[in-house]
């Protein structure tokens, strides 16, 4: 098997050249995708019986609870990567990673929290879902603040990977939440396994919102990962020469001559 | 398919879960565009930075 892929990751250059060309076409089709299953849920999927309109915030809770949890595995996975491989770019990637879960997570218990009150008569329920879903959103905090709390790059890098892959035992403990417990919350609308709880009419969307928020997700991983790459390499000469605005294939040319 | 309300006011309000609804999708987006736009500002200004920082060195090189 061909491996030399696999090392290329450890080259941020590679990376940053590599991606220049994927940003365009990911930024129409994450927005492109995010609009179109937008506004068929706000204003085309049939209303909901019993709980009216209110149900429509399903199209970008569910969607963005979903990448929440995967850009936690994606976190961990870079940081186990960076530790036994000890490569550059897959702790830059989890760096990256939690800033960008964090949102994610604020977002999913601002709309949650949101839905919560017409549904349930409460903003907030100390329930199994809700509180390990909460837990989530520290685990990424906790991840924010080791970066910033060494001085060394290395220290921070090993001791985030290390929590992130600590945390990794909560994403199971949110998904099963809601069987494993009785809460509050509604069991999974989507399932792989059985019969979705779902008409077809109000799946359409949530399948357009779904993978519109993966492609955004890798949109926006990219995006902040290939501004980590900069701000990390910024003493090499490649760096240096796109800051003097130099085309990069240009200085590579120049560099073989 | 078919647009689901008769008019932008009943749009709007959303048989009264207009409130919660809207919010929801502003508070989104809203964070979508911040998630994409941040990485982009921070990069032209990291190089800007950088382009300077060269050019004082340059300069300090020379004298």
């Amino acid at each position: 098997m061909n491996w030399q892929w696999f090392h290329r990751l450890g080259s941020p250059r590679w990376f940053y050249e590599k991606t220049e060309a994927w940003i365009p076409w990911l930024m129409v089709l994450a927005w492109g995708l995010l609009l179109i299953g937008g506004i068929w849920g706000l204003g085309f999927a049939p209303t909901e019986a019993k709980q009216g309109n209110s149900y429509r915030i399903l199209y970008i809770h569910a969607p963005v609870a979903f990448i929440s949890m995967s850009c936690y595995y994606i976190m961990a996975i870079s940081g186990a990567i960076g530790l036994v491989w000890k490569m550059k770019l897959p702790f830059m990637v989890m760096k990256s990673a939690a800033p960008i879960g964090f949102a994610l997570t604020v977002v999913v218990l601002l709309t949650g929290s949101i839905w919560g009150k017409p549904t349930w008569g409460t903003w907030w329920e100390w329930d199994a879902r809700l509180t390990s879903y909460l837990i989530l959103s520290f685990l990424y905090l906790g991840i924010i603040a080791l970066q910033q709390a060494f001085q060394s790059r290395d220290t921070a890098d090993k001791a985030s990977a290390i929590l992130a892959l600590v945390g990794t035992v909560n994403i199971p403990i949110i998904y099963k939440s809601v069987d494993w417990w009785n809460t509050l919350h509604q069991p999974a609308t989507l399932k792989l396994v059985g019969k979705s709880t779902i008409h077809i009419s109000m799946l359409y969307p949530l399948f357009i919102m779904i993978i519109g928020f993966y492609v955004f997700f890798t949109l926006v991983l990219v995006l902040h990962t290939r501004t980590e790459i900069l701000r990390r390499e910024s003493r090499t000469q490649w760096v240096r020469d796109l800051a003097e605005g130099k085309h990069l294939s240009a200085a590579k040319e120049e560099s073989v001559v | 398919m078919k647009f689901q309300f008769e008019s932008l006011d009943a749009f709007l309000a959303m048989n009264g879960h207009g409130i919660y609804v809207w919010s929801c999708y502003s508070i989104v987006y809203a964070i979508l565009l911040y998630l994409t736009l941040a990485p982009v500002i921070s990069k032209a200004a990291f190089l800007k930075q950088q382009k300077k920082l060269i050019q004082l060195q340059k300069k300090s090189q020379t004298l």
